[in-house]
């Protein structure tokens, strides 16, 4: 399947990686993981807002719940997008040419990810500023965080889809932009999957804020408490950790064959397992004693976390798997490339250009022959092109051979209207001389 | 290859970077200590019984909190913004400087995050720290800290643009040390570190004539203040910017013959030194002016000087560009992102049966100027775009030598351009074989006659060069390898 014809075989650049394989693919997924909890906030934090919100209209509690979500968000984001630069900069390290080749077809979409998350980041400050002011406009206010919450929703889209784009170099030659590369399988399972994470992550997040002793939850709050605010949490995390099961298996499901390996369904399975052992802890919180309400949050916290890490590592490996044998065809193609370059640097082509030269001419031939070939392109006799005429060299340089020549080889900046003239230093003394020759004929 | 035939690729990163340059110095590096200078004199100037002036604290902190929206924002994604259209426009040499510098990254990264957490408890302590004078005392002190802490990220960065900047040194030694070491470093340091501060100054000004009610004492005393700040920066701006301005070309020159000679240069190192003298004498006339009469100022008044200053820090970002030509990385690979040592077998080969995306691998009369956009789109569509109306397109640069309007002559650019970066030493030379080269001048020609705009990938996709497939490459590898073999044998 990967030895078809339209699969490309890029070369690679001739550089080593700057650390050992295994490092850079430890730090990808630790950065990574670090930089997608933050993310996981910032959207789950960003849907949980909106629907809080909305709630809102009717009960005043849920309204400053919303609130209270809507201050972690801008925080949240902020180290979002900074935790991000490293794992960026690890992947396109580990795979340059792959990432780059999907980053490029995807053009527009991939670039535009920096004014949406822009325009999404000021929405969210807008919100925030503005809660009491528009206290009598409430939709208006609710739009601006659906709005912002669209553009979050749209952000993952793109990243999912060139971090998938990038598996299938075989795919590269009939992509034709984005949605067409949006449409390759499992692209929108795991987006989906990744929902479903927000959802849970922030719900735990939710449980945590709230647990703070210094969080003064009576003065914010009438008719909320601790309790209620947490079972909430721990509410909205069932619902995200079901969602990341139901998505889970059909990513598993719709994993296209190539880097399918029994290590790899085995390590998803694990994961798996981990997100049901964090559902079933939760799902015990929700309908257990109000006393109880704490005595599973870290057995749920630290399951999240582990299956994170090892739904990470499965996908790194599928990638690993999916590459290998193309990664193989490229060390070789760049082997190749650079063998045949090194000879061609040792044998170098003497450049022969062949004169057209017209024997009828006599003595002036080769020097009209060098002119055409190298000074017609901006000199005319008559008149001025890109240089000056021929005509007012000729003035210049009259029985000035040596003059002409020397400057030729030599030429500086002289006229403040026209550009410098560049030397030919791959022309010889004799030939310099047959071309002033010619060159000061002309009358 | 991504391409952009309106705006052209390298002004898409140009717009980002500056953008991000703006944010970065004025609004962090240079605003902070500004800030943290206000929100000390709201300390010192309060009545005994105060902690602070309570009015002119609220007025530092909405001028902080404009500066922080637009830093964790705006700021923010352009900085991501420079790694992911540099992704698109010029990935071969982002690649292979990551490759090489990773760890100078790693450690920017890190330097970075902690600025990021810092502003953050700066900005979202500042209410808090109001209720004891210990408090704000201490918020003070944790505002002078951040301030030395993002001035330190930015003489990394600085580090960092100048080993990317050293054009002699990467064939030989590959470390940061040399981008601390480089002949610009020190002064580009020393000019960049004023130039914040009064960047900040000019737009803090500015924020006041917008935050303080008109007429009002307090608004007087911000404004005057700012003038002072200004008036105290910019001696050092235009000793760091003289410092700068004599030392660059001739430090530069010592390591590369290239585009510093030229005029092209010229012209825009003579626009810098105008506009390091107008922005300088602007803001001492402003803050003169906002010193002696400060309650005329208003915002008319601070806007051009504003934007003045701004301006200011393009050209000088874009001459500071400018002095790598015809290289993006010194010595090593050219604009056109093209190694220097492959140059020879492109020469002789051509370049398109070397590269991984052309549908042209043998030039014909029929294919020929497919051949040729496909050329172009490999060696001249980093710079120049095909579209005649787009930002310097290469029907536009061909007419302005041969005359606008006028037919270009194939015959005349085909003796040209193998020369031309003999004379346009920003130019890197044409990499590829004669057929090629006639087929990129009938691709030129049919562009002036058309007005037809190319298309990147982004759009239309890519078609693979037959002789790049994994068909064939296995193929071929295979060949090679049972060449080996026979030899062996042989032996």
């Amino acid at each position: 399947m990967l030895l078809q014809i339209n699969t490309p075989i890029p070369k690679d650049l001739p550089l080593d990686l700057p650390l050992p394989e295994w490092l850079l693919v430890t730090l990808l997924i630790v950065s990574f993981l670090l930089h997608i909890i933050f993310i996981n906030l910032m959207v789950g934090g960003s849907i949980v807002t909106l629907w809080a919100q909305i709630k809102g209209l009717k009960n005043k509690e849920y309204d400053t719940f919303a609130h209270e979500i809507a201050k972690t968000i801008t925080v949240n984001k902020s180290i979002a997008v900074v935790l991000g630069v490293a794992p960026l900069l690890s992947i396109t390290t580990l795979y340059t040419i792959y990432f780059y080749s999907a980053n490029a077809l995807t053009g527009f979409a991939w670039i535009m990810i920096i004014p949406l998350v822009t325009i999404a980041f000021l929405l969210t400050y807008l919100h925030k500023y503005t809660w009491s002011t528009f206290e009598n406009n409430r939709k208006l206010h609710i739009g601006i965080m659906a709005l912002a919450v669209a553009i979050f929703l749209f952000i993952p889209l793109i990243f999912l889809t060139n971090v998938n784009l990038m598996m299938f170099p075989e795919k590269w030659g009939t992509v034709q932009g984005f949605l067409s590369a949006l449409m390759l399988p499992n692209v929108f399972p795991r987006y989906l999957e990744f929902l479903g994470a927000c959802i849970a992550v922030t719900g735990i997040f939710i449980v945590w804020y709230n647990n703070r002793k210094a969080y003064p939850i009576e003065e914010i709050y009438t008719s909320f408490t601790r309790y209620s605010i947490k079972k909430l949490g721990y509410s909205i995390a069932t619902i995200g950790l079901s969602l990341q099961i139901l998505f889970g298996v059909i990513v598993l499901f719709t994993l296209p064959s190539k880097g399918i390996s029994y290590s790899v369904i085995g390590v998803m399975t694990i994961a798996g397992t981990l997100l049901a052992v964090a559902l079933w802890f939760c799902y015990q919180t929700i309908v257990g004693e109000k006393d109880k309400i704490d005595l599973h949050f870290k057995k749920i916290a630290l399951s999240i976390f582990a299956f994170m890490l090892v739904y990470g590592g499965s996908r790194q490996m599928y990638r690993h798997n999916s590459l290998e044998k193309h990664q193989e065809l490229v060390a070789d193609h760049t082997a190749e490339f650079q063998k045949l370059s090194k000879e061609a640097r040792e044998n170098p082509v003497e450049e022969t250009i062949e004169l057209e030269i017209d024997p009828s001419l006599g003595e002036l031939a080769k020097g009209t022959a060098i002119f055409n070939q190298y000074c017609a392109a901006c000199h005319k006799p008559n008149e001025r092109l890109v240089g000056p005429p021929i005509t007012e060299m000729v003035s210049i340089y009259k029985n000035d051979e040596t003059g002409l020549v020397n400057w030729i080889k030599n030429p500086g900046k002289k006229r403040d209207d026209m550009p410098q003239m560049p030397g030919f230093p791959q022309l010889s003394n004799d030939e310099l001389k047959e071309l002033s020759k010619y060159i000061l004929s002309i009358k | 290859m991504f391409h952009l035939d309106w705006l052209n690729d390298r002004f898409l990163i140009a717009m980002i970077a500056i953008l991000h340059v703006f944010i970065n110095h004025g609004l962090a590096v240079g605003f902070i200590p500004y800030i943290t200078w206000l929100e000390q004199k709201g300390v010192v100037n309060a009545g005994k019984d105060q902690i602070t002036d309570l009015a002119w604290d609220k007025l530092v902190y909405k001028k902080m909190k404009v500066a922080f929206i637009i830093t964790t924002t705006i700021g923010a994604m352009t900085g991501v913004g420079i790694w992911f259209s540099v992704a698109l426009v010029s990935p071969a040499s982002i690649g292979s400087l990551i490759r090489v510098f990773y760890w100078a990254w790693f450690i920017e990264w890190l330097v970075f995050v902690t600025e990021v957490v810092l502003i953050l408890i700066y900005f979202l302590t500042w209410k808090n720290a109001n209720t004891s004078l210990k408090a704000k005392l201490r918020h003070i002190k944790f505002g002078w800290f951040l301030s030395i802490f993002s001035w330190i990220t930015m003489a990394i960065i600085v580090a960092i643009l100048g080993f990317m900047m050293d054009p002699g040194n990467w064939n030989n030694e590959q470390t940061l040390i040399n981008g601390f070491t480089n002949p610009i470093y020190l002064p580009q340091l020393l000019f960049r570190t004023p130039t914040a501060m009064l960047v900040a100054g000019v737009f803090g000004m500015l924020l006041t004539t917008i935050f303080a009610p008109k007429g009002s004492e307090m608004r007087a005393k911000a404004i005057r203040y700012a003038g002072k700040w200004i008036l105290a920066w910019t001696p050092l701006v235009i000793i760091g910017a003289i410092y700068y301005w004599n030392v660059m070309p001739s430090a530069m020159k010592d390591n590369m013959a290239t585009a510093v000679g030229s005029q092209d240069f010229a012209q825009y190192y003579n626009l810098l030194k105008y506009f390091i003298i107008g922005a300088a004498s602007i803001s001492i006339v402003l803050a003169t002016f906002a010193w002696i009469k400060p309650k005329r100022i208003n915002f008319a008044y601070v806007i051009v000087p504003c934007l003045f200053v701004f301006g200011f820090l393009g050209i000088f970002e874009r001459v500071r560009e400018f002095i790598r030509k015809p290289y993006v990385i010194g010595n090593y690979m050219y604009s056109n992102l093209l190694r220097e040592e492959d140059y020879p077998l492109y020469k002789r080969d051509g370049i398109l049966p070397y590269m991984t995306y052309t549908s042209v691998t043998e030039i014909t009369e029929g294919n020929k100027i497919v051949a040729g956009k496909d050329i172009f789109m490999n060696t001249c569509s980093r710079c120049h775009t095909a579209n005649p109306q787009g930002v310097n397109s290469i029907t536009y640069v061909f007419e302005r030598m041969y005359g606008f309007g006028k037919p270009l002559d194939e015959n005349s650019m085909v003796a040209y351009i193998p020369n031309m970066h003999n004379g346009r030493t920003f130019m890197p030379p044409f990499p590829g074989n004669k057929k090629e080269l006639e087929a990129l001048v009938a691709y030129i020609k049919q562009l002036q006659q058309t007005g037809e705009s190319l298309e990147g990938v982004q759009t239309t996709g890519v078609q693979i060069n037959p002789l790049n497939s994994a068909a064939s490459v296995s193929k071929k590898l295979e060949e090679s390898a049972k060449e080996n073999e026979k030899q062996l044998t042989q032996k």
